[in-house]
């Protein structure tokens, strides 16, 4: 894209790459291009990249690099040969989509104009990817919601909303990790933990991962929540 | 060596375990949390002879009074301007003295300042997330969050009578009205008049504030463009304008992206000072380059790590670092 992409300083200790100013595949898979060679080559000074969903943040320390060095370290690197793309993880993740498990099913239904059951069938059988992860630690933002599903967030947020929620809005998905409030819409519970208190793989997805859905009901939930408790203090 | 125990007969709220903070993990949506104040927290380990980063406990202006229940241990505090009392004696709270069983030991807001920091000659017994005991207020992750009733345990406690005394407090830990930022990253979405006034006119601290952010109150600073923005990565310092033209400035808990714009971002080295503000206490907003931003980044590193240096080999101070 002509103009891109754009290097914007950022305080006294890193780069904003955008690589797009409206979302699109193209820049997503740049963005996921840069942050993989500057983890193979990460220049002096570097301290952390974060990816979204156009754009890179790059974080240095200033007191060893500043913004045009690290700018110039960040043209070299896209000027190179993409490097092999990581090796993209498949997950399958279960969700129960009955009772109370989902308090928006059947608004959602109504809002699309769709049966409970067919807005079921249509977040199952899309297919998702990990865009990004924000907002609180382990909120993996799963882009590639089908377009029957698509509603704005609600006007308000609710509050307490439990961990574990899976909630959409727009072409988004969440499976959500700490009780919090939230203005998307709640369709489904799953026992999968993306914060999974294991140290040695503390978030479940990396970024560019493929996540699908699989139903479960109540009756699988239910064992499924009571065996994760207890197994660290990601709650 | 023995350890140490308290229990704690009040705590306010926002009281909590940090150390030097969780890097490297905002790709996951895990901000670096630790202290609001990064320069006190260090400065109060360094004079106790502890790692600048080791674990303590962040004061917020609700106060915290805690009972030594067995050992006895030294301790520091430094940040803001507290009133201390321990074992019976009212001092200023920069300081390194010790407590022993029996005796109370209380910070509560003095003439300035918002958040003070406790550090202990000993190992805090608290929980670690992913390597830092540094507190995620939101979750509850890290060290976690002290309340009143609880306990606080050392695994390990000992006098440092040799270090006891004052601390002299630096004048870069008084609060800071004059914040130097960088404009952007998305200052494309606020047209000139927008912008002017974002460098011209005061604006002052709320008290919708707390680890996570502050909110600012002054003149709206309206997003020109409708707010159709892709989240975008933010950081500590950002300054994001909600839809309604309202500034909150982003803290140490910060989420890490955002679909707000953000007209500016506050540099590192001066949001410590910032923090120490408290409601309705003004602030003024300066745009530097960035590189004049390193320039200062830099030399504020360098003039304390040489304070800190100085604090560690409990040498004396030049005058530059002796109180305003």
């Amino acid at each position: 894209m002509p103009g891109f992409p754009r290097f914007r300083p950022v305080a006294d200790h890193a780069l904003l790459v955008e690589f797009a100013d409206v979302s699109s595949e193209t820049a997503h898979a740049a963005v996921l291009r840069l942050d993989r060679a500057l983890a193979a080559h990460p220049f002096a000074g570097f301290a952390e990249a974060v990816p979204a969903t156009v754009s890179l943040l790059v974080d240095f320390d200033p007191v060893v690099t500043d913004h045009a060095a690290a700018c110039a370290a960040l043209r070299a690197l896209l000027a190179q040969p993409a490097a092999p793309g990581a090796e993209q993880q498949h997950h399958q993740v279960p969700v129960c989509y009955d009772g109370d498990c989902a308090a928006d099913l059947a608004e959602v239904a109504r809002l699309t104009g769709h049966s409970p059951d067919a807005v079921i069938a249509a977040h199952l059988a899309a297919e998702y990817t990990v865009a990004m992860y924000g907002f609180a630690p382990g909120y993996a933002y799963l882009a590639g919601g089908p377009p029957a599903l698509h509603l704005p967030r609600k006007p308000a947020a609710l509050r307490g909303i439990a961990a574990g929620s899976v909630i959409i809005a727009g072409a988004q998905c969440l499976i959500t990790t700490l009780t919090m409030p939230t203005g998307w819409w709640i369709i489904g519970r799953s026992p999968t933990r993306v914060l999974t208190a294991e140290p040695a793989r503390p978030f479940l997805f990396a970024v560019g991962d493929r996540v699908a859905f699989r139903r479960i009901g109540q009756a699988e939930l239910g064992p499924a929540l009571a065996a994760r408790t207890g197994k660290g203090a990601a709650a | 060596m023995a350890g140490a125990l308290f229990r704690i007969l009040h705590a306010g709220p926002q009281v909590s375990v940090q150390d030097g903070g969780r890097r490297g993990l905002m790709r996951y949506g895990v901000p670096a949390s630790g202290p609001m104040d990064r320069a006190a927290l260090a400065i109060a380990n360094t004079a106790l002879g502890n790692p600048a980063d080791a674990p303590g406990i962040e004061v917020s202006r609700g106060g915290l009074t805690l009972e030594c229940l067995s050992g006895s241990v030294g301790f520091a505090v430094a940040g803001g301007g507290f009133i201390l009392e321990a074992g019976g004696a009212r001092q200023g709270s920069w300081q390194v003295a010790a407590i022993s069983a029996g005796q109370r030991l209380s910070l509560r807001p003095g003439p300035w300042g918002s958040w003070t920091y406790l550090a202990f000659a000993g190992k805090l017994e608290v929980p670690d997330w992913l390597g830092s005991a540094a507190t995620h207020a939101l979750s509850g992750l890290g060290g976690g969050m002290l309340a009143t009733g609880g306990q606080i345990a050392l695994a390990t406690a000992e006098r440092r009578a040799e270090r006891e005394g004052p601390i002299p407090c630096p004048v870069s830990a008084r609060p800071r009205h004059r914040l130097h930022v960088v404009i952007g990253p998305q200052e494309r979405f606020f047209g000139g008049d927008t912008l002017t006034t974002f460098l011209t006119r005061p604006f002052h601290v709320t008290d919708a504030a707390d680890r996570m952010g502050v909110r600012l109150r002054g003149p709206t600073l309206a997003p020109d463009a409708t707010l159709d923005m892709p989240s975008e990565p933010v950081l500590r310092g950002s300054v994001q304008v909600a839809g309604d033209g309202v500034a909150t400035v982003l803290l140490a808990d910060h989420q890490t992206t955002g679909g707000y714009p953000k007209i500016a971002t506050i540099l590192s080295a001066d949001l410590d000072g910032f923090v120490q503000l408290r409601p309705q206490d003004t602030v003024w907003f300066h745009a530097i380059g960035p590189e004049a931003a390193v320039a200062l980044a830099r030399r504020r590193q360098r003039s304390h790590a040489e304070y800190l240096g100085r604090l560690a080999l409990r040498q004396p101070l030049m005058p530059a670092f002796r109180p305003s």
